[in-house]
């Protein structure tokens, strides 16, 4: 039952009234072989990343390259400045000693870590988007409210329009559509 | 629940926790009331309070134009107390900033779950508190226009750089750095909620506005997995950091060699008085909203109860340091030291301010010690006013009574505040109550997403099949 008339079908989508549910449903589709499915619910529901078979993020490389990247950049610029472009002589002082520079590399390590961690998420998640083929579904404001969405993607070697269609409705799911790229 | 005990009971049968969402409110029960806020038709209390902040505002602007117009000779500083209500309004904001990340980074990575009614108000706070807290060493400057070339690291027409030696550059970073990732981290938590409020928006123009900020949240779950590593690994960053920015402003003074600032107990001791007068400041804020938004059940007396505790914790840590301050003064055998805590301090011409900072962040926190008023709004409401009254006497005392009396008595001086040091202070709340108003009319002032995790129902393993909170085999405890 298509939303629209034309273009190519993206994904059977649906909805569960329970995380259970969803999980349950994720851990068959898991198991069944499907890759190319996701779920929208409206928090992160506990471990469902397990059965759906996700790997963990990689976030943290990303996080721990800028943190280097602040790190290093703190102490160039701190001993750039002071030792080697403008030498100032204050108070017969060290001109590259180490303890008073540390809260400044401290500060631009975390800095540019947390920049890493920020940017870095929504470029992981393409995000922001303008667009994406399961907001058609009629009842997909619901997935940042109160209902727990599958969207198993056609393009998936193991979609069949009606075995999925069954496999997802043993668990309980509800409006299962097929909407359009 | 599967518990037949009501919260009444809950709270007297000291083995079992009281559940976090009160009166089974199921998911769509939480974004009612939560977003409901948010859409609904502008309430006249609020109206008349979003006024007053902005007529304080509007006290802000003038005093800003005095100070700009005229110059900061307007304020009551002068020698010896060359730092006086500037620099205490300073120390005064950031750390009041400093519980809201505490709340959101901190007892997140200690997995304390009754921090997800508090944690998006607490973080709002904290970056309202920076901003004004930035308008203090901003304004100081004279001329802030010109400020970014001793700010930052920006050669001025000489091209020499800043000191990276002098801890008021250091500051200038801890800061900066601060506010920057107390926004991000905010706003990372906001974005799931700005989605819920852009898809029940009725009206074109919250579509659009939510939907930009929304940046195209769809709560797909190959997101939250990156999602929620940024959220933990932020939370993990800003930890430390807010733990080195008020070491970093206590250096501001214990780097310094005068009697009564070149202490090593400054860093721990300015951390706890932050999370001290933050937590307080909280209290006021959420004793308010939970009251004029009929909050009580997502903001139960445990939140309550549990942010008193705190306030008791810090309180005492506090006074603790407080007492080491003179023990060191004496056990030094420094005369400079001991004058100034022993006769200046004690006894001198601020004993009046030195002994309202004891009253205020000493002795009024221990009547938490008893239940009975630790669980009783109206008196925890005047003790967070209290708290923050004597917390802004602490970094008063500490500034000027250090400056007034130096090593040469020809030197010594008194600081009388004038109209201008008064009234800029005062405007700073106007900025941060204008800027809070806004924020619980237009922002979800609870974390939505993150109290429905909490529901029982939200457990994946809960097959109970309801998603009404009663009745699942999991509890919401945290």
């Amino acid at each position: 039952m298509p939303t629209h008339e034309t273009g190519k079908p993206f994904a059977l989508v649906g909805y569960f009234d329970t995380p259970a549910q969803l999980y349950h449903a994720c851990e068959k589709l898991r198991d069944a072989g499907y890759k190319k499915f996701d779920c929208h619910a409206p928090f992160a529901v506990h471990g469902l990343e397990r059965a759906m078979g996700v790997g963990p993020s990689r976030l943290p490389w990303i996080v721990l390259a800028m943190g280097i990247v602040g790190f290093t950049a703190a102490i160039t610029m701190q001993w750039w400045m002071l030792a080697v472009d403008y030498p100032m002589n204050i108070s017969g002082k060290q001109l590259f000693p180490i303890p008073p520079y540390v809260p400044i590399t401290f500060e631009l390590t975390v800095l540019l870590s947390a920049f890493g961690c920020f940017f870095g998420m929504w470029g992981l998640n393409l995000l922001p988007m303008y667009f994406h083929p399961v907001m058609q579904h009629p009842s997909f404001h619901r997935a940042t409210d109160d209902k727990f969405f599958v969207a198993v993607e056609c393009k998936d070697p193991n979609y069949n329009a009606e075995r999925t269609r069954r496999l997802l409705e043993e668990d309980g799911a509800q409006e299962l559509l097929e909407v359009e790229s | 629940m599967t518990t037949t005990l009501s919260p009444q009971e809950l709270e007297n049968d000291p083995s079992k926790r009281m559940p976090l969402v009160l009166g089974g409110k199921d998911f769509h029960g939480v974004t009612e009331a939560v977003a409901g806020i948010v859409e609904r038709k502008m309430p006249v209390p609020w109206a008349l309070g979003f006024l007053l902040a902005l007529s304080v505002l509007g006290i802000f602007g003038a005093s800003l134009g005095d100070l700009i117009g005229i110059g900061i000779g307007e304020w009551g500083n002068n020698q010896p107390v060359g730092w006086a209500w500037d620099i205490t309004g300073f120390v005064f904001w950031i750390g009041i900033g400093h519980a809201g990340t505490l709340i959101s980074a901190i007892l997140f990575l200690f997995r304390q779950k009754w921090r997800t009614s508090i944690n998006r108000a607490a973080e709002a706070m904290t970056i309202f508190a920076v901003l004004a807290a930035l308008q203090f060493p901003l304004f100081h400057t004279g001329r802030p226009w010109f400020a970014a070339y001793w700010l930052l690291p920006i050669p001025n027409q000489m091209n020499i750089w800043p000191n990276f030696r002098s801890p008021l550059l250091w500051d200038v970073f801890a800061v900066s750095t601060y506010g920057t990732v107390s926004i991000l981290f905010w706003f990372v938590g906001l974005v799931p909620d700005l989605a819920t409020l852009r898809d029940r928006s009725k009206t074109r123009l919250g579509q659009i506005i939510y939907g930009i900020f929304a940046l195209g949240w769809r709560g797909s779950h190959r997101h939250w997995v990156n999602y929620e590593r940024a959220y933990l690994m932020l939370a993990g960053l800003s930890t430390p950091l807010v733990l080195s920015v008020h070491t970093i402003v206590s250096f501001d003074f214990a780097v310094s060699i005068l009697p009564g600032w070149h202490t090593t107990i400054f860093p721990p001791y300015f951390v706890a008085g932050a999370i001290f007068s933050g937590f307080a400041m909280v209290m006021t804020l959420m004793i308010v909203a939970r009251k004029a938004y009929g909050l009580e059940h997502l903001l139960t007396m445990r939140h309550l109860e549990n942010m008193n505790k705190i306030i008791l914790a810090t309180g005492t840590l506090v006074g603790y340091a407080y007492g080491m301050e003179f023990f060191i003064a004496w056990y030094s055998g420094n005369d400079y030291e001991s004058y100034v805590f022993f006769v200046s301090r004690a006894t001198g011409p601020y004993a009046w301010a030195y002994w309202t900072m004891i009253s205020c962040n000493v002795l009024f926190p221990q009547l938490f010690w008893f239940k009975k008023l630790r669980t009783s709004i109206p008196v925890m409401f005047v003790i967070s006013i209290i708290v923050n009254i004597g917390m802004w006497f602490e970094r008063f005392v500490i500034i000027a009574t250090s400056l007034h009396r130096d090593f040469l008595p020809s030197s010594w001086g008194y600081m009388t505040p004038r109209l201008i040091d008064i009234t800029f202070f005062l405007g700073t709340f106007g900025l941060f109550f204008t800027l809070f108003m806004l924020f619980v009319r237009f922002l979800p002032m609870i974390a939505i997403g993150e109290v429905k995790a909490v529901l029982p129902a939200a457990d994946p393993h809960n097959h109970g099949h309801d998603s009404s909170g009663q009745g699942g085999k999991h509890h919401a405890h945290a």
